[in-house]
């Protein structure tokens, strides 16, 4: 425990405490965190791509739609302290995608319109942990908040959910992605409050 | 550069209150005292964590106002729902202490290096990194041409007030005002948009650097505006702040 702060004494949100990470407050809002502009990409030039395997895959726009989709219920944590419960996500397991690569890779980059990436090991995005997601709550993904499409990996703080992912990168070795190489943790669990470098 | 002062673990320090000025009826700056406090980059923030008697505790970021090597200082807008923001706006006395972590950030930063023009654009509390930027600048008597774009909603709300009155040589500041204007004002007076843009931006030929804060919905308009203009998306760094009370 920390030092007291005199009358301090907090607005106690009654969030429970198995969902609310260490650190972590309760909002109703979705709110953003981008370094740079909203990138636009028109749907019949966006495609998602699987490089560094076999050989590489990529599906346009209209066949990611025709992949099997799920609809998964997920609680977010964004490492700027807020986190979101019950969010609604729409969209194809990385599984999926995966299924369609020949790789022994241990690790992914996932990359980005504006030319951002973020770095996982391949066990975060497999087994029913990540997913590719195009619609929130019902509707398509606005683009402030990574549509048309963002990887989905709910477990890890969610600057590793990607907005505007464009592709994976299958890799052998973890490398720092854009936050990762300014300060952020490598993997980012909330539950072990892995903010920042050292954490 | 890019967070370099972050290789080792950020451990909470205990920070004392050292001083505070009231910016604007809702917005006000605290000077803090922190022991293996290590120094900042303009533009980067700090995590505030506040502990109640019995254990309970809240965190929260917060931009730092003071350039580089001046005694650290955030700036924090209270908010009507907030939990920490109105303990830190409407509590805290000198002497009083509490627990931060940082620096934090490595890319939404500004050294003074460089020729490239520096266009800041602001929108309410998010002026305080790029004040930040604004007083380094002054400290190392940088000659940069730099414009700091400032969107508030009233004279009132307008943070740092006096000291953007008389800016340093080579600082340009344009306010806008987009509720409610004083009597006789002759600067802007609307929600910024693509002529107005026109007007203060350097042209994009100039390659600026551009750093913009403010809410998503005020990020995303400026933004938009300029790589309408031809800035590359890449020159264009934003900070976003949405709920952070």
């Amino acid at each position: 425990m920390g030092i007291i702060s005199r009358g301090f004494r907090g607005r106690r949100q009654e969030g429970p405490p198995d969902r609310v990470p260490p650190g972590q407050y309760l909002t109703d809002d979705f709110p953003v965190l981008s370094a740079g502009p909203t990138p636009h990409t028109p749907l019949e030039d966006w495609t998602f791509s699987i490089t560094g395997g076999s050989e590489p895959v990529s599906w346009t726009w209209d066949e990611l739609q025709q992949l099997p989709r799920e609809t998964v219920t997920k609680d977010i944590h964004c490492v700027t302290k807020w986190s979101k419960l019950d969010t609604i996500w729409e969209g194809v397991s990385v599984d999926t995608l995966l299924d369609a690569v020949q790789h022994d890779a241990g690790f992914v980059m996932a990359f980005c319109d504006g030319g951002y990436t973020t770095n996982l090991p391949l066990e975060d995005v497999t087994d029913g942990k990540a997913w590719v997601a195009y619609t929130y709550d019902g509707e398509p993904l606005d683009p402030e908040h990574g549509g048309p499409a963002r990887l989905l990996v709910p477990h890890l703080y969610f600057w590793k959910s990607a907005k505007w992912v464009r592709g994976l990168e299958l890799r052998d070795e973890d490398e720092p992605g854009f936050w990762e190489s300014n300060g952020y943790h490598l993997r980012g669990d909330p539950w072990l409050e892995q903010r920042y470098w050292g954490d | 550069m890019a967070g370099a002062a972050l290789l080792g673990r950020l451990t909470w320090l205990v920070a004392e209150a050292v001083g505070a000025v009231q910016e604007t009826p809702r917005v006000r700056t605290l000077v803090l005292e922190a022991d293996g406090w290590a120094g900042h980059q303009a533009g980067q923030h700090v995590d505030v964590r506040l502990t109640a008697e019995d254990g309970y505790q809240a965190e929260r970021s917060y931009s730092i106002a003071s350039a580089p090597g001046e005694p650290l200082a955030i700036t924090v807008e209270q908010l009507e729902d907030g939990e920490v923001s109105p303990y830190l706006v409407g509590e805290v006395v000198d002497g009083d202490r509490f627990e931060i972590r940082g620096p934090i950030g490595g890319y939404f930063v500004w050294d003074g290096s460089g020729d490239a023009p520096v266009l800041l654009v602001a929108g309410g509390s998010g002026v305080v990194p790029l004040m930040s930027m604004i007083r380094h600048r002054a400290a190392i008597g940088s000659s940069t041409p730099t414009r700091l774009l400032y969107s508030s909603r009233s004279y009132e709300d307008v943070i740092y007030r006096s000291e953007l009155e008389d800016p340093a040589d080579g600082l340009e500041v344009f306010h806008t005002l987009t509720r409610s204007q004083p009597p006789g004002w002759t600067g802007y007076a609307r929600r910024i948009d693509a002529e107005l843009l026109g007007e203060v931006a350097w042209p994009a030929a100039d390659e600026p650097r551009v750093f913009i804060c403010g809410s998503t919905r005020f990020v995303d308009a400026a933004a938009d505006g300029l790589v309408a203009m031809g800035y590359p998306a890449l020159s264009i760094r934003t900070e976003r702040f949405g709920a952070t009370g």
